[in-house]
């Protein structure tokens, strides 16, 4: 009897999957609508978020990472780890049992140890690595981008279970860089693998990590599919298939959330989120970006190189009406250059209050006439600036009211980032910045110090007081480096370089029954403690 | 006829040697530095962006470049896409069977559909009837197919809730991609459902790029059949009383389908130019969209590559529309 | 088809032949509205695109507003026919404030100049192109021919799209790379009618009696291969506007906040479920205006096309 209903529940399984019903029927899958392809499943090769939430995100995990929500570290692949008392070496405790994915294409015979965390570091590193030019391009972007290589001096094995990084010089931002996307730690022993089969391509294209999802299928620009990880060190996730459908047209994305095609979904259009959040089967999650939009003035030019006419330009725009045309409720006015999410962040700065009538007085007074310029708008939306042609317009009518006259300029993205660089450039800017880590020297330091004059400091603008203050705050503990930072603050808005426009506010639109979702203010979308009540 | 195709062919080479220039020159004439969007608002340092100079071979004299390309192009390595660093060969070949896909289906209703309608309006010449359907077919014919696309999204998908947004199917239903086609793999699946599936997300963009071919087809077919209408064998069937019906069918539809036949072939360059735009509308997985977001990217070696193979592809057609019209009509061979 | 030129050499030699080529222009004129007129849909098209002409030329007297004008207090307002919206803005508004019909209204120029610039440079080039090598043939005949295969190989949209973005996006760069795309069709058109007309017996006799090559391809041969050139031609002007449409859907034609029907239409795209007239309008402009211009094509070819007539 036994026998038979054994069969009998066999054939149940057939049939149920004959029907057309997916193989887990009672499984939890969670849907989510996402906006583009990943660029590959190798996040240390590139730097769009949409490729690190489809990979390091979900498949992944670093040595210490982001709690979920904050951009507080926490320790994650590492168990513990020591700081040595000049700053110059971090010693790596290993959380031991931790298992990698076990998949049709590859099955671990070892758990995560220290040979892992040197392959994954030294892969982008050191040149003589087999992996270090795996695919034709590989440029490791972000590793590159953080100064890994000069702040590096050497990865040593402890022993299996401890790593110790040694660095040229003291770096209290270095900590927070190993939370990000490239830091991932990746199975040497799979890479050896896929190596000795002369597959090395398929690193990027089927990733093994240790993360809370394991990798199914991908197919471009259609849908990615995982699985839950049933090793995972944290525990088994609660729902079982986690679904990336691609949509890269926002109004189609909004619709499939609508009809239940998904569950979650990023980036709606800023105009719709009111009638989104008035839909009764969704709930809508907001949060501040790490960001900054912003409009910079050439300081090297005249009139601008002086404050008071950077001030006057900056009382005649009317952030508010920014808000409510171009983003549309989804900003917040920035008083600041760092976002009110970081810490150190000035809550006592007061904005520059919009008042043209004042604005044309301290433009007569500063002997400024018939001033025009040009105002250059980015050809591409960006979280900080979703329009900044429709910007540009609105700056252009509130300069218009106090006798300046402007001219738009946009010129293609590339060109626009390198022209834009030029000290000698001719017009205001309009740029942004979304922050990497978390540290507010990856803002201050990298858009407003002298060094980055003629690159990412697009003001030109080289304060020594301000430099002075954002130099003392590289090392040190996170109270005295927020001090500083206070004080720089103080003298950037005294100094105006830049007009501060907007932080984004993130919305997220999701349906009613996802419960568990924690916004991350860097701007990725992770699924790790992600539920779907019934 | 041998000589006539391998003339034909002849011809085809200097082309294709053009078209490989063309889509050289053209990416390298493309203002925008691929390596800077890479970077972002984050920038690089002088060194090293020389250092991804070179490491893409964008160092090297333009000439050498173009050497380079070609001999590779030969062996069937079109370059690596510079975003995600997968093969442009590879990418192409797993988006191109979405493309055909969606182009067989809408050729097949622009056909279905629109020589019908050319013979009913050349049998009822004159009539409402014909100036009715004419004149469809010339609203057709002047649509613009990216609003078309976007009223037919908000009529089905929005108001009547009839067929899904986007996508090729349902993401209920996975199984393993043997063909590439979705209606054949969702049938060969054995997931009841899956193959409704496939086609209720097939249905409105094969509708929206069949409109231009389907107008055209029609009203080529009209006139067709209106000159073969009047010729006089087909005037002596008639007279001999032979049915009007097998008039039709035997005698005027067979030698005015010659030139339709022409008309067809020389559609695929149509459909895959509206596929840029349908493909867009629809988020539909195919080349198309493939070429419009890598212009947007300016992924230098996806456009450079997927323009070559997709104006090898129309040529390819091209010729043999013009070997399958001089088999039909041997005068034009000479 | 009746040789214009041998009429007017005949007029050189006889004063009084005059008033005969005038009376035959005239003829030749009545001929063509006759039976241009008698396709209805004709005459309906160029009563339309007569109308969209005048609009585009008045278009700053009939617009009730400044098309980038915004009006902050209005944003996304309905047509004035359904709720909530106002007989202020005929059309409603879109998402900045601004007058969805003065914006219309001006698109029409847009429109219209994009066609008739298209089309004037394309015909241009592509004549002259086409007339040197019809008349030069050989090597210079092989040459150009290959190039307009070349250009031919590629889909249109898809050529033009990519040229776009070497040129940088914007409407004369749009129309630039249009031209290009449609140029072929000229030349090949023009070449064909050369080596028709070539071996005719008023070629050979203006050739013996001494005309220069550039009097011939002109003069002589050219009047004689208008009327496919006008047919192509209007075709080009609807598909010129079709294709700039197209191009600013893409977001490669004219920039916001230009009222280019095409671009109102990509601006438009995140409200099309929310705000119904800011998607259906500009596109039904532009069918307005390709369907005008289409009928009328079809008159022009039945009028001028002597072979359809009989038909």
């Amino acid at each position: 009897m036994k026998f038979s209903r054994k069969i009998l529940a066999a054939t149940a399984l057939f049939a149920a999957m004959a029907m057309g019903m997916p193989l887990a029927a009672q499984a939890k899958t969670l849907v989510y609508c996402s906006e583009g392809s990943p660029e590959g499943f190798d996040p240390a090769l590139y730097t769009a978020g949409t490729t690190f939430d489809a990979s390091s995100k979900a498949v992944y995990n670093r040595l210490l990472q982001f709690k979920p929500g904050t951009t507080e570290l926490e320790n994650a692949l590492a168990e513990s780890y020591d700081v040595s008392d000049d700053g110059l070496e971090y010693t790596f405790h290993l959380r031991p049992g931790v298992k990698f994915h076990t998949t049709d294409y590859f099955t671990p015979t070892r758990e995560m140890n220290a040979d892992d965390v040197i392959f994954s570091f030294e892969r982008q590193w050191k040149e003589d690595n087999p992996y270090f030019s795996y695919v034709e391009g590989a440029s490791w972007e972000y590793f590159n981008g953080m100064s890994m290589p000069d702040l590096l001096e050497s990865i040593e094995k402890v022993d299996d279970m401890t790593v110790k990084f040694t660095l040229t010089r003291a770096e209290a931002p270095f900590l927070a860089n190993l939370g990000m996307d490239f830091a991932n730690i990746l199975s040497k022993e799979y890479a050896d693998k896929l190596a000795e089969a002369g597959n090395e391509a398929d690193l990027n294209q089927k990733p093994v990590g240790t993360g809370p999802f394991q990798f199914v299928a991908y197919q471009p620009d259609a849908v990615i599919r995982y699985k839950a990880n049933p090793d995972y060190f944290r525990g088994k996730q609660p729902i079982d298939d986690l679904v990336f459908a691609i949509t890269t047209d926002t109004s189609v994305r909004q619709q499939k959330l609508k009809a239940g095609e998904c569950q979650v979904m990023p980036y709606p259009n800023p105009a719709d989120i009111e009638s989104l959040k008035g839909d009764d089967s969704l709930q809508v999650m907001e949060q501040e970006g790490l960001n900054v939009g912003y409009l910079a003035y050439n300081t090297k030019m005249e009139p601008f190189d002086k404050p008071e006419v950077r001030k006057a330009l900056n009382m005649a725009i009317n952030k508010q009406a920014i808000l409510d045309v171009v983003f549309q409720g989804a900003g917040e006015a920035a008083k600041n250059p760092i976002p009110p999410t970081m810490w150190s962040y000035d809550e006592a700065t007061e904005d520059d209050a919009y008042d043209p009538e004042k604005a044309k007085q301290m433009l007569a007074d500063a002997g400024v006439e018939n001033l025009s310029m040009k105002v250059w708008a980015m050809p591409v939306a960006r979280p900080y600036n979703p329009n900044a042609r429709r910007m540009a317009e609105l700056i252009q009518e509130d300069f218009s009211k106090i006798g300046v006259d402007v001219e738009i300029v946009s010129y293609e993205w590339g060109e626009y980032l390198e022209r834009s660089k030029a000290e000698d450039r001719d017009g205001a800017v309009l740029l942004g910045w979304t922050g990497d880590n978390g540290d507010p020297d990856n803002f201050l330091a990298v858009l407003l110090g002298c060094d980055a004059v003629g690159g990412s400091n697009r003001a030109q603008w080289c304060n020594e007081e301000f430099n002075d203050l954002i130099t003392k705050a590289k090392s040190g503990t996170q109270e005295e480096r927020a001090e500083l930072y206070k004080q720089a603050q103080e003298v950037f808005k005294r100094e105006a370089p830049w007009a501060t426009i907007a932080h984004s506010v993130t919305v997220m639109p999701m349906s009613k029954n996802v419960t568990g979702y924690k916004q991350d203010p860097l701007g990725g979308h992770a699924f790790e403690g992600v539920d779907i009540t019934e | 006829m041998l000589r006539f195709f391998l003339h034909r062919l002849g011809l085809l080479i200097p082309t294709f040697i053009g078209v490989s220039i063309v889509t050289f020159a053209f990416i390298r004439l493309i203002p925008g530095d691929p390596i800077l969007m890479l970077a972002g608002e984050r920038g690089m340092s002088a060194e090293r962006y020389a250092e991804l100079r070179s490491l893409y071979g964008y160092d090297k004299p333009l000439i050498v470049q173009y050497f380079d390309y070609a001999w590779s192009a030969l062996q069937g390595d079109l370059g690596t896409s510079v975003v995600t660093k997968r093969p442009v060969i590879e990418e192409f070949f797993t988006l191109f069977p979405a493309t055909i896909e969606l182009a067989f289906v809408a050729i097949i209703i622009a056909v279905a559909v629109g020589i019908p309608l050319g013979v009913l309006a050349a049998v009822k010449r004159g009539s409402w009837l014909d100036q009715g359907l004419m004149g469809v077919a010339l609203i057709g014919y002047s649509m613009p197919i990216f609003w078309w696309g976007l009223l037919l999204i908000i009529l089905f998908s929005g108001i009547l809730q009839w067929t899904p947004v986007s996508g090729r199917i349902s993401l209920l239903y996975f199984f393993p991609q043997v063909t590439g086609f979705m209606l054949i793999d969702s049938l060969l699946s054995g997931q009841e459902g899956a193959f409704k599936s496939a086609l209720s997300h097939l249905i409105l963009p094969a509708i929206v790029l069949a409109t231009i071919p389907l107008a055209v087809i029609a009203r080529q077919t009209r006139s067709a059949m209106l000159e073969v209408l009047g010729e006089d064998y087909v005037r002596t069937a008639r007279a001999k009383g032979m049915p009007p019906r097998r008039v039709i069918g035997l005698h005027a539809l067979r030698n005015a389908l010659i030139p339709v036949i022409t008309t067809i072939g020389l559609q695929v360059g149509v459909l895959l130019a509206g596929a840029i735009l349908t493909e867009t509308i629809f988020s539909w997985p195919g080349i198309g969209k493939w070429m419009v977001d890598s212009v947007f990217k300016r992924d230098y070696a996806v456009v450079q590559g997927g323009l070559l193979l997709i104006a090898g592809i129309v040529m390819i057609v091209n010729l043999l529309v013009d070997v399958a019209y001089g088999l039909v009509n041997p005068r034009i061979r000479h | 088809m009746v040789h214009v030129e041998a009429q007017e050499s005949d007029a050189h030699t006889k004063p009084a032949g005059e008033v005969t080529v005038w009376s035959i222009r005239r003829q030749r004129a009545l001929e063509f509205w006759h039976y241009f007129s008698r396709n209805k849909g004709a005459v309906i098209g160029l009563i339309v695109f007569v109308a969209i002409v005048l609009i585009a030329i008045f278009a700053p007297l009939i617009a009730p507003y400044n098309p980038a004008a915004q009006d902050r207090g209005a944003l996304l307002l309905p047509p004035f026919w359904q709720e909530g919206g106002s007989t202020a803005y005929l059309l409603g508004t879109d998402a900045v404030g601004r007058d969805l019909l003065s914006r219309l209204i001006y698109g029409a120029r847009f429109s219209l100049f994009v066609g008739l610039f298209v089309v004037t440079l394309s015909v241009s080039v592509g004549v002259i192109v086409g007339l040197i090598a019809g008349w030069f043939g050989g090597w210079i005949d092989t040459a150009i021919m290959r190039v307009m295969d070349v250009i031919l190989a590629f889909p249109s949209l898809l050529l033009a799209l990519v040229l776009v973005a070497i040129l940088g996006p914007g409407l004369v760069n749009a129309m630039i790379a249009i031209a290009l795309i449609l140029q072929p069709h000229f030349v090949r058109l023009t070449r064909g009618s050369v080596l028709a007309e070539k071996r005719r017996e008023y070629v050979t006799s203006a050739e013996v009696a001494g005309a220069s090559a550039l009097r011939l391809m002109f003069v002589t041969i050219l009047p004689n291969c208008l009327a496919p050139l006008i047919v192509q031609g209007t075709l080009a002007f609807s598909n010129a506007i079709l294709d700039a449409a197209a191009l600013g859907f893409l977001g490669m034609g004219a920039q916001p906040p230009t009222p280019e029907w095409g671009t109102m239409l990509a601006e438009a795209r995140e409200f099309i479920l929310r705000a119904w007239w800011v998607v259906t309008f500009p596109g039904l402009a532009i069918l307005t205006t390709v369907l005008a211009i289409n009928l009328m094509g079809d008159g022009l070819r039945d009028a001028l096309d002597p072979k359809l007539r009989e038909s």
